[in-house]
């Protein structure tokens, strides 16, 4: 597993963050969903976006992924402004989540040779092998993905973000629908994965031994802000709490706390 | 534009068709159809009237003529609809695929659907009714090309209406040719309508096809007028339809429409 960066490090590696999210915010009407939100995933890391459900998580990573436009903020992958250039880059990032499965009507093969071609991957056989071995999908390359299982059908998706192997790697619950053991085996994957390819990844669970196993550093968003970042292992010392889990239950009950006050004012 | 994207989106619907004699079958079947029974219509008709007319290229070629370029319109719209059904549009529109390349790969795959459904209706006219092209002559080609045109913009500008007023919008498309039908002079001459609707009538490259190929079968000859006003219309046509597209995925952008599809609304 990647050690952990130091402050130094990531000035050091500022110009060559895989991800830059620069006062991000998004406003549905009166509705201000993620307000100003700016983080930086550098090259082999693997960060956890963490919150309860309505954080602002997806909305965050939908705005990633190009397919909701920001009210104000830049995004940058690598070096290239996704909102200025956004299918070259969206060429070097890629996604799994357990919301969007891959069309149930054409095969693994069939599903993994498209996308292959919408990123723009060269040599698709090798890489075909490499993601089928990695996700023991070899037995499934003919099965259309509406037949299998769900956790089968998260590993076919998590495949085809792989397949690109892109700069920076957007995973939404990755092993939401996954067995303890097949969790792990994923886990192990994309960890060597984010090491080999220096590949940076945004990795939103609400499994927080998950999260302290697999990230290396840790973005606490609550409504729409992100209210606390640093090293999952040692941050839960350094706010008195014993566990990840603790410590995200109540950084999420002051969030809560605190909204409600201000709403009392108001009224 | 990028070819292999381009591509990505024709491959996914021959693999559809490949796999799927449900998707195959309608590809000529309805067509088919259509030249049976109207082909018999053509010649009662002849039986009836007792004049030069040629009913068989006049009638069952407008026929085979509009039928074929309703499924050019239907081909755009149904490649659109597999994103649909599959719920597909967040894996297929974070990927580099551009908005024209999207359109163009949908474009391709209707070219060769409706050109396997065109191979049918030739075969059948031909070999049933005795339907000959060289009634029209090798100039009749560019006409083919204009409905050609006109069927791709139809259907462009239907996927933007469902993409703006989501799936259910399904039911507004289908009818569309038959809407058009009346004022495109498909089967009488222009002069047929009244003063009011010729101005609309007009504006539809189809009906300079099918004026156009009426004078032919007359042995008016060939009309370049015609043919240029509806290649003109056509492409204006197509290029607007594009306009509408391209403003509506960006209004599916802004507003997180692309992310919550099925729910048809973003309130």
């Amino acid at each position: 597993m990647p050690a952990p960066q130091s402050l130094a490090s990531q000035t050091i590696l500022a110009n060559a963050a895989a991800l830059r999210v620069e006062n991000l915010r998004k406003q549905y009407g009166r509705l201000e969903a993620v307000k100003g939100v700016s983080f930086q995933v550098f090259p082999g890391e693997i960060v956890g976006l963490l919150g309860v459900n309505g954080a602002g998580k997806t909305t965050t990573i939908s705005m990633l992924l190009g397919v909701l436009e920001p009210t104000a903020g830049s995004i940058e992958v690598g070096s290239v402004n996704l909102l200025r250039h956004r299918s070259q880059a969206l060429a070097g990032s890629n996604f799994a989540a357990v919301y969007a499965p891959l069309p149930g009507n054409l095969t693994v093969y069939q599903n993994l040779r498209v996308f292959a071609l919408l990123y723009g991957v060269p040599d698709f056989p090798a890489r075909l092998q490499a993601v089928l071995d990695a996700f023991d999908l070899h037995r499934f390359r003919d099965a259309k993905c509406g037949v299998l299982s769900s956790g089968e059908q998260t590993r076919v998706g998590l495949a085809k973000a792989l397949l690109s192997r892109p700069r920076v790697l957007l995973l939404d619950e990755p092993t939401a629908s996954i067995d303890p053991a097949s969790a792990r085996a994923i886990r192990t994957t994309i960890r060597h994965f984010a090491a080999q390819a220096q590949t940076g990844v945004l990795w939103t669970s609400h499994n927080m031994y998950e999260v302290e196993e697999v990230c290396t550093r840790v973005l606490f968003l609550s409504r729409g802000e992100i209210v606390l970042e640093g090293d999952p292992r040692k941050l839960p010392r350094e706010h008195g709490k014993s566990t990840l889990e603790d410590l995200f239950i109540h950084v999420t009950r002051q969030a809560t706390d605190g909204e409600q006050r201000l709403e009392a004012r108001s009224s | 534009m990028n070819p292999a994207r381009i591509a990505a989106i024709l491959l996914r619907q021959l693999y559809l068709y490949r796999g799927s004699p449900a998707r195959v079958v309608p590809l000529f079947a309805w067509v088919t159809v259509d030249m049976v029974l109207w082909g018999f219509m053509t010649r009662f008709l002849g039986s009836l009237a007792h004049t030069a007319y040629r009913f068989v290229p006049a009638l069952l070629g407008a026929v085979l003529f509009w039928d074929f370029m309703t499924r050019v319109m239907q081909g755009v719209t149904t490649g659109f609809f597999e994103d649909v059904w599959s719920r597909n549009f967040l894996n297929i529109f974070s990927t580099p695929i551009t908005v024209l390349e999207y359109i163009a790969g949908l474009l391709l795959s209707s070219l060769v659907t409706s050109l396997v459904g065109l191979g049918a209706m030739i075969a059948v006219a031909g070999v049933a009714f005795g339907l000959s092209f060289a009634a029209y002559g090798m100039t009749a080609l560019p006409f083919v090309l204009v409905l050609l045109l006109s069927g791709m913009a139809m259907g462009v500008t239907a996927i933007a209406i469902v993409l703006r007023f989501g799936p259910a919008a399904e039911w507004f498309i289908w009818p569309i040719p038959a809407l058009l039908s009346p004022f495109a002079c498909v089967y009488y001459p222009l002069s047929t309508l009244p003063a009011h609707l010729q101005g609309l009538a007009r504006l539809l490259p189809p009906t300079y096809v099918f004026e156009g190929l009426r004078a032919m079968v007359a042995g008016h000859g060939f009309q370049a007028s015609l043919l240029v006003t509806a290649l003109l219309l056509a492409f204006a046509y197509i290029l607007l339809a594009y306009a509408i597209f391209a403003r509506v995925f960006r209004h599916a952008l802004q507003s997180g429409l692309i992310t919550r599809y099925s729910a048809e609304t973003v309130s």
